[in-house]
């Protein structure tokens, strides 16, 4: 099992598209942070054919230090949840066409 | 904001690019996922997250409907989850440290 990151995204603009390695790594940086920034706003993201990254609300309840036992409250906050689309379940079980070829509205 | 939108964003702040390259750049990244994803291999974006996946079983499961029993094959499921720093400006409105 091998590790897809930044550098290996880049490489596939660069090699899909043709932009320059520059611009190819500095896009996909843009991209990272635009969607970090819809995220933090607390507005959700579809990418369709992608699936869907939300913010959901957690409310106060009271947990426990597993070691000690000892109870602490464990305070509201808000957590980043990903929702795969069908066709991504589908295609990571090798049931579907290349997933870029999915352009449609589903997500 | 959806993936049309994100498009547009990235379109107004790059007049150089034509918007059919864009929408090639960003079809390329969540194609490469998915194929990285399909292959069994990790994605991971230090600082935004990592997707990855998980195996499930095969189970004996239930049409909620009917109530007939239904053999569910085994299978997986693509997984994100989010990296410290997008974790923390998330959740940052809460002013709690993650």
């Amino acid at each position: 099992m091998s590790t897809v990151t930044r550098a290996t995204l880049a490489e596939q603009i660069y090699d899909q598209v043709g932009l320059s390695r520059h611009e190819s790594a500095d896009i996909l940086e843009d991209i990272l942070e635009r969607m970090a920034r819809t995220l933090e706003a607390g507005d959700s993201l579809k990418i369709s054919g992608f699936g869907t990254f939300s913010v959901r609300q957690k409310g106060q309840r009271t947990g426990r230090n597993p070691k000690t036992g000892v109870e602490v409250p464990i305070l509201p906050r808000s957590v980043l949840v990903f929702r795969p689309s069908q066709l991504l379940r589908a295609h990571v079980n090798g049931q579907a066409a290349e997933a870029g070829e999915a352009e449609g509205d589903e997500a | 904001m959806t993936r049309s939108e994100l498009i547009a964003e990235l379109a107004a702040a790059r007049p150089h690019l034509p918007m059919r390259e864009v929408e090639r750049i960003v079809q390329v990244i969540f194609a490469e996922i998915s194929n990285a994803l399909m292959r069994g291999d990790r994605v991971e974006l230090r600082g935004f997250g990592a997707f990855t996946i998980k195996k499930r079983d095969a189970r004996t499961g239930r049409n909620p409907r009917t109530g007939e029993t239904v053999s569910v094959d085994e299978k997986v499921v693509p997984f994100f989850k989010a990296g410290k720093e997008l974790r923390e400006r998330v959740n940052h409105a809460n002013g709690s440290a993650d």
